[in-house]
């Protein structure tokens, strides 16, 4: 007989257990294993796949901001340059500006040393010409002149209209001190004695008068009484004739100095060379 | 000389024995249970695992792939049986390369006993998959008369399989012993490789042709279950 049946019995229980046992020892965990790494596997491709997601956006973010970036940049740019642009033109302009109106203040301050200079040179030859002047009357002074000089003196006294004429004589009346007179030279006697006649018949009065001389009025005569003067002198003609040049040259004008004059051409020349 | 292990027994009282067809069977149950416990005892979830372990992943997920692609939509639930009955054919045969083992398988006791687990078997899971009712009725089709024969079909296959199991393990055993006697050393060496070659493949017979009855016996109403499931799914999708 082949069959034994105890041990068919015996192997299918033998069977039995061997499946229950691998069953517990061998498949169960293999498949647990193999489905632990395999959600692990899957979660990690989930993962990686979640991080690539992410890093996709990131990216598209990170060059979007880029692009922005760069378009705000070009814009400040272009905005920086407009800018600038306008500030050159603008410093240029003020900067020609100025240059103009530096050059027009040099050219004027020229001008004002160019006028300073032939005002000078006029006073100095004003003042050569004076001084010839005074130098030939003093020479050619003396007694016969100053006889002259009386003369004209007198004519003069008489000629004084009649406000002048009652000024003086209410002066000479009301002053204490005698009539003073004075010439550059010495009067001769007779010439006293006219003078002397002549004020008594012009002024009324036989008041005593004191002469003097004084050199500086050159040539000529005056009569000085309590600060009132009648003179005709050569000196007070060359004085009257010195200030009316005076207040000639010295009529108010941009007077400068020399030296504003140099500054402000260098300033020009300095602009004019940046602009270049 | 045996024609069974069957046949040399260890121990003997009454109608209880101890022969070499259960100590060798004990033997191979301990070296499976055994390798088993010692290599999953540290499982590795992670990428890098020791080659035992990919061994019986291999093993594992190879007898998992062969059941999925004969048909059976749930592989896990019938790894047990039918895995284990493909390991313990294959570890019976390949164990023959041991120098005085006689493969378990060689005895008709031992391939009867599988038979049989089959022939339970596949009526279970029918039942389990389908209602009692409806597997019994799937052997009256396509006509009531069509049961004897669906039934005598039953029986004869696990006849066909007990027998076909033995007569190959057998055989192999057998022919290698004659050999033995008369050329001692070529032929015994490439009659054992030979031998292991037809133990594996009658090992993935067995256990495909086990598969395929076991698919046959849940596959009864399957259209009528793949419906029942389009129904949940729709209900699920509401």
């Amino acid at each position: 007989m082949l069959i034994d049946w105890f041990t068919v019995i015996a192997q299918v229980v033998n069977f039995l257990i061997l499946v229950w046992l691998l069953k517990h020892f061998l498949y169960q965990p293999i498949l647990n294993a193999i489905d632990a790494r395999e959600k692990r596997i899957a979660s990690e491709i989930a993962e990686a796949d979640a991080k690539k997601t992410e890093a996709v956006k990131e990216r598209d973010e990170f060059r979007q901001k880029n692009e922005t970036f760069d378009q705000q940049r070009s814009a400040h740019m272009n905005q920086v340059m407009e800018e600038a642009k306008t500030e050159r033109a603008q410093l240029l302009d003020a900067a020609r500006l100025e240059s103009e109106d530096l050059r027009t203040r040099l050219q004027a301050a020229l001008k004002n040393e160019q006028h300073c200079l032939n005002d000078a040179l006029s006073l100095r030859a004003c003042e050569e010409v004076f001084a010839i002047a005074r130098k030939v009357l003093t020479e050619l002074a003396g007694t016969t002149l100053e006889e002259r000089m009386t003369e004209i003196f007198l004519a003069r006294l008489r000629e004084l209209n009649d406000a002048e004429m009652a000024g003086l004589k209410s002066a000479f009346l009301a002053s204490n001190s005698p009539l003073l007179v004075r010439t550059a030279f010495e009067l001769p006697t007779e010439q006293c004695a006219a003078i002397e006649a002549a004020s008594k018949e012009i002024l009324g009065s036989d008041k005593q008068l004191k002469f003097e001389t004084a050199p500086d009025l050159i040539s000529g005569i005056e009569i000085i009484v309590d600060g009132q003067k009648i003179a005709w002198s050569i000196a007070g003609y060359l004085a009257s004739l010195a200030k009316s040049v005076d207040s000639l040259l010295k009529t108010p004008d941009n007077l400068q100095s020399k030296d504003e004059i140099i500054d402000i051409a260098d300033a020009a020349q300095e602009i004019d060379e940046n602009r270049a | 000389m045996n024609l069974s292990p069957d046949q040399v027994v260890f121990w003997q009282m009454g109608f209880f024995k101890l022969n070499a067809t259960i100590a060798y069977t004990w033997a191979l149950m301990i070296v499976l249970v055994l390798g088993s416990k010692l290599v999953t005892r540290k499982l590795s979830t992670q990428l890098q695992r020791s080659r035992w372990q990919n061994l019986l992943e291999i093993i594992v997920t190879g007898i998992k792939q062969q059941v999925s692609e004969v048909g059976l939509q749930q592989p896990e639930k019938y790894i047990g049986f039918l895995g284990t009955l493909f390991l313990f054919v294959a570890m019976a045969s390949l164990f023959t390369i041991i120098p005085g083992y006689e493969p378990p398988t060689g005895s008709l006791s031992t391939s009867a006993a599988l038979a049989i687990c089959v022939l339970v078997a596949v009526p279970l899971y029918g039942i389990e998959e389908s209602g009692l009712t409806e597997y019994l009725r799937a052997y009256m089709k396509p006509t009531f008369f069509m049961l004897p024969f669906n039934i005598i079909s039953e029986l004869s296959r696990t006849l066909a399989l007990a027998v076909r199991l033995f007569g190959n393990m057998m055989s192999g055993t057998m022919i290698l012993a004659i050999l033995l006697t008369i050329t001692p050393f070529l032929f015994p060496i490439v009659m054992s490789a030979l031998g292991l070659l037809t133990g594996m493949v009658q090992a993935y017979i067995f256990s495909i042709l086990a598969t395929v009855y076991i698919a046959a016996a849940t596959r009864v109403h399957k259209p009528k279950i793949e419906s029942h499931k389009k129904l949940l799914n729709n209900d699920d999708d509401n």
